[in-house]
C-alpha cells in the first residue's frame, strides 16, 4: 500500500507516456501541497496537457504511479476536483446556467443546486443577462467565463486549469489571476499549465519546468529564480583604477556602463572596493533575475524561444 | 457500479432531454408517417393497377345452346366463388366455334379478350396465351362441368369453431414471424442512431470535461439510456396514434391470433425484448462510432452496421419455423439475434421463465460490449494506456469504472 502524505494534494512517481512509440512524458516526477497555487511551465508539445490528463485519469500512464488527493484512482475522487480543459467544450444548445449545473453535477452536485449556484456565480461575475442563453448566443469570452465557472461550482478542492489564459484578453486575463487568487485563499489547490512565464511568476508559489517530456525543475518560484546571480548594472565616471579589481575580469564596458554578475562575495565589499577604489559611481543598480532568466538558464534558450513564440502565437490569434 | 449508475443517470438525463426538446424530435416522431402514407399510396395504386389488369374477359364461341349453359353456370359458381372468382364471359355471336383461325378473334372484339373458349361444352378449346391459358384453364373446364351437369349450386353450412390445433399452431407462427418483424423494424430504425451519438462531444471537446469527471463506462451507459428512452418515448406515441387510427378507422381493434404467453405478458417481452436488442446493438453502435472522429466517417460506418443487422434479422427470420432445432438455438444463444428469437418463441411457448434466463443472458451481454467499447475507446480515441495487458482481461471486464 503506498503512503501519500494527506497534506499532498498530487503526487506523481516516475510516470512515462508513449504515443505510437514516441515518449510524450518521460518519468515525471511530481509532488504538489494542497492549499498552493502550482504552475507547470512549458512550451506547446513539452508534456503538459498529457501529464494533465495522467494526474486527473483521463488517460493511463504507461508506467509509474500518480496519486490525486491520495488515491491512485483519480476519478474516484473527481467530485473533490474542477478541470478545465485546454480545449474548451460545452453543449451548445444548453442554456448558460443549465452547462454550468450540468458541469456540477457531473462531479455529484445536485442539479437544483448547481442551477441556483450557476445562475448566482454568473450574477457575481456580471453576466446576469446572459444566464439564460444558449452557449451558441454567447461570446467566445462568455462561453470560457461559463465553462470556468462550471469547473468550480461544485467547490472542488483541487483545481486544475489547461492553459486557461490562452485566448483571452487582457482584461479577462486579470480576471481570472483574481479568481484563482480568490480560490486559494478559501485554500483549494490550483494547478494550472502555462507558456506565458508572467502568469506563473505573478501567481504561483511553485512551479515545474516542462521540457522534452522530462522536469529539470520544480520548487518554489525563488528558488528557481536563486539559481541565477543577481546582475549589476553600473555607471562609473573613471574607467580605471584600483576598484577594477572588485569586479570581474572578463567585464567590458559599453561606453561607461559595466554590466556583471553580482560577485559571490555579495553587494557590501563591491560596494566597498567601488567607493575606496575611486569608481566614481553614477549609477548603480542590483537586480534580481525573473523567472524568464531562470527558466532559460534550466530549460535551455531554445525551449524558452519555442515557448516565446507561443505566447506571440496566442496574442496573435487572440487579436485576430 | 453506485457511482458509475449516478453518472449514467447525469449523461441520460441531458441527452434525453436535449433530444425530446429539441424540434427535430417532431420530424423525428413524423418519421414513420412518410413510409406509412408512400406505402397506403402504392397498395391502393397496387390494387387499382391489379384489378384493372386481372379482370380477364373470356370470348365465347359455342352453339347457342352451349353458350346459354355456360353462361347460365358461371352465375351459380359466382353464387359460391364470388365475382371476382370466376372470369367474366361475353358471348361472341358469329364466330364459328370450330374456326381453325379463331384466334384472330382475340383482336377483333369490341373489349380486349384474355382467352377466347371454343368448340363445344364436351371438348372445350381455350385459345389465348400460354400464361392465361395456365391461369384461367381449370376455371373453365370447371364452368364446362357445371354446365353439363346443369346442377343447382349447393349451400355449405358454417360451423366454425374457435380454435383447433393446427389453425392454433399457425396463428402463433404468425404471431412469432409479426413479433419479430415488429421488433427488427424499429430496432433498425432507432439502434442505428446510436452510431452517431459521440460525434457531438468529441466534435465540441466536451468528451474531455465528461472523461475527466465520471467514469467511461457511465459515459457509454448514459447515452445507450437516453436513446432508448428516445426511442420508447418515439414507440409509445406511434403506438398510440396506430390504435387511435386503427379504432376510429374499423370500429375496433381486429381479432388478433393469441400468442401462446397471452397478450398482456407478451406485450410485456415486446417492449423488453426491444430494449434488450437496441441495449446490445446500441452498444456495439456506440462502440463502433466512439471511434469514428467525423460525421463521414459514421456514415461510411453505417452501411456494414445495417448488412449486419439484416443477418442477424435473417438468422432469426429462418429459425421461427424450427424450435428447438439447432438452428433455432443459435438464434437463441447468439446475442444479437436472441431477443428476435425469443420473442418468437413467446408466441409459440407459454413457459416463462425461459424469458428470464434469456433476459440476464442479454443483458449480461450489453455489460460485455459496453466494457469493450469503453476499453477500445480509451486506447483508440483517449490514447489510454495498455490497462487490458496490465490488469488482465477479466479483471479488466469487471473493472467497471472507467
Amino acid at each position: 500500500m503506498t503512503f501519500v502524505p494527506p497534506e499532498i494534494a498530487v503526487e506523481a512517481r516516475n510516470i512515462v507516456k508513449r504515443f505510437d512509440g514516441d515518449v510524450a512524458v518521460d518519468g515525471i516526477d511530481l509532488s504538489i501541497s494542497r492549499g498552493s497555487i502550482f504552475g507547470i511551465l512549458g512550451p506547446n508539445g513539452a508534456g503538459k496537457t498529457t501529464t494533465l490528463r495522467m494526474l486527473l485519469g483521463i488517460i493511463d500512464p504507461d508506467e509509474g504511479e500518480r496519486f490525486l488527493l491520495g488515491s491512485p484512482d483519480p476519478i474516484s475522487r473527481a467530485h473533490k476536483v474542477g478541470y478545465l480543459p485546454e480545449e474548451r467544450g460545452l453543449y451548445q444548445s444548453m442554456k448558460a446556467y443549465d452547462a454550468i449545473a450540468f458541469m456540477g453535477a457531473l462531479r455529484g452536485l445536485p442539479l437544483a443546486e448547481g442551477r441556483e449556484r450557476g445562475r448566482q456565480m454568473m450574477e457575481d461575475h456580471g453576466l446576469g443577462d446572459a444566464a439564460d442563453k444558449q452557449i451558441r448566443q454567447l461570446s467566445k469570452g462568455m462561453a470560457q467565463t461559463v465553462q470556468l465557472l462550471g469547473t468550480i461550482v461544485h467547490e472542488p478542492e483541487l483545481i486544475i486549469l489547461d492553459e486557461p489564459f490562452s485566448g483571452l484578453d487582457a482584461l479577462n486575463q486579470g480576471k481570472l489571476e483574481r479568481l484563482i487568487r480568490a480560490q486559494a485563499d478559501k485554500g483549494v489547490t490550483v494547478i494550472f499549465s502555462t507558456h506565458v512565464i508572467a502568469h506563473a511568476e505573478r501567481l504561483c508559489e511553485e512551479i515545474a519546468i516542462v521540457a522534452h517530456g522530462k522536469i529539470p525543475f520544480m520548487g518554489k518560484v525563488s528558488t528557481a529564480r536563486d539559481r541565477l546571480r543577481p546582475q549589476v548594472h553600473l555607471e562609473t565616471r573613471n574607467l580605471d583604477g584600483p576598484w577594477r579589481s572588485a569586479i570581474p575580469a572578463e567585464c567590458q564596458p559599453l561606453g561607461h556602463n559595466w554590466h556583471f554578475t553580482l560577485p559571490e562575495s555579495g553587494v557590501e565589499p563591491l560596494l566597498r572596493a567601488l567607493i575606496e577604489g575611486d569608481a566614481g559611481i553614477q549609477s548603480l543598480s542590483i537586480e534580481r533575475p525573473g523567472l524568464h532568466d531562470a527558466f532559460v538558464s534550466i530549460a535551455g534558450e531554445a525551449v524558452a524561444k519555442k515557448m516565446e513564440e507561443d505566447a506571440a502565437r496566442d496574442q496573435t490569434e487572440e487579436a485576430a | 457500479m453506485k457511482e458509475t449508475i449516478r453518472a449514467a443517470f447525469v449523461i441520460a438525463r441531458r441527452d434525453f432531454t436535449a433530444i425530446i426538446f429539441s424540434k427535430s424530435f417532431i420530424i423525428f416522431l413524423a418519421g414513420p408517417l412518410f413510409p406509412l402514407i408512400i406505402a397506403i399510396a402504392a397498395s391502393g395504386l397496387g390494387k387499382q393497377v391489379n384489378e384493372d389488369i386481372d379482370r380477364p374477359i373470356i370470348g365465347v364461341a359455342l352453339d347457342a345452346a352451349d353458350s346459354a349453359a355456360i353462361l347460365a353456370a358461371r352465375e351459380k359458381l359466382v353464387t359460391n366463388l364470388g365475382e371476382n372468382g370466376v372470369p367474366e364471359l361475353i358471348r361472341l355471336d358469329g364466330v364459328d366455334p370450330n374456326d381453325p383461325d379463331i384466334a384472330d378473334q382475340l383482336d377483333k372484339a369490341a373489349r380486349p379478350l384474355t382467352a377466347i373458349l371454343s368448340g363445344s361444352l364436351e371438348t372445350p378449346r381455350l385459345t389465348g396465351s400460354a400464361r392465361d391459358i395456365q391461369r384461367w384453364q381449370g376455371r373453365m373446364a370447371l364452368l364446362s362441368e357445371t354446365a353439363l351437369s346443369r346442377s343447382e349450386p349447393v349451400q355449405v353450412q358454417a360451423q366454425a369453431v374457435a380454435s383447433t390445433g393446427s389453425a392454433t399452431k399457425r396463428n402463433r407462427l404468425v404471431v412469432a414471424q409479426g413479433g419479430q418483424v415488429i421488433l427488427i423494424l424499429l430496432t433498425m430504425i432507432l439502434a442505428g442512431m446510436v452510431l452517431s451519438n459521440l460525434v457531438e462531444e468529441k466534435t465540441n471537446k466536451i468528451i474531455e470535461i465528461l472523461a475527466a469527471a465520471i467514469p467511461m463506462d457511465a459515459i457509454f451507459l448514459g447515452k445507450l439510456f437516453a436513446m432508448l428512452g428516445m426511442a420508447i418515448v418515439g414507440i409509445t406515441v406511434w403506438a398510440t396514434l396506430g390504435f387511435v387510427g386503427l379504432t376510429l378507422a374499423t370500429s375496433g381493434l381486429p381479432n388478433l391470433p393469441v400468442p401462446a404467453v397471452g397478450w398482456p405478458i407478451f406485450c410485456v417481452l415486446m417492449i423488453l425484448y426491444f430494449s434488450m436488442a437496441y441495449l446490445l446493438l446500441g452498444s456495439l453502435f456506440l462502440g463502433i462510432g466512439a471511434m469514428a472522429a467525423t460525421v463521414r466517417e459514421v456514415q461510411t460506418l453505417s452501411m456494414p452496421v445495417t448488412m449486419g443487422q439484416l443477418l442477424v434479422f435473417f438468422l432469426a427470420a429462418f429459425s421461427v419455423t424450427k424450435l428447438g432445432e439447432p438452428v433455432e438455438w443459435a438464434a437463441v444463444l447468439i446475442p444479437f439475434s436472441s431477443p428476435f428469437a425469443m420473442i418468437a418463441r413467446a408466441a409459440q411457448m407459454d413457459n416463462l421463465w425461459q424469458h428470464g434466463v434469456a433476459l440476464v443472458w442479454q443483458a449480461m451481454f450489453t455489460l460485455i460490449i459496453i466494457r469493450f467499447s469503453v476499453i477500445l475507446f480509451r486506447r483508440n480515441v483517449m490514447k489510454s494506456g495498455n490497462s487490458v495487458v496490465k490488469k488482465g482481461l477479466l479483471a479488466t471486464l469487471l473493472a467497471f469504472k472507467r
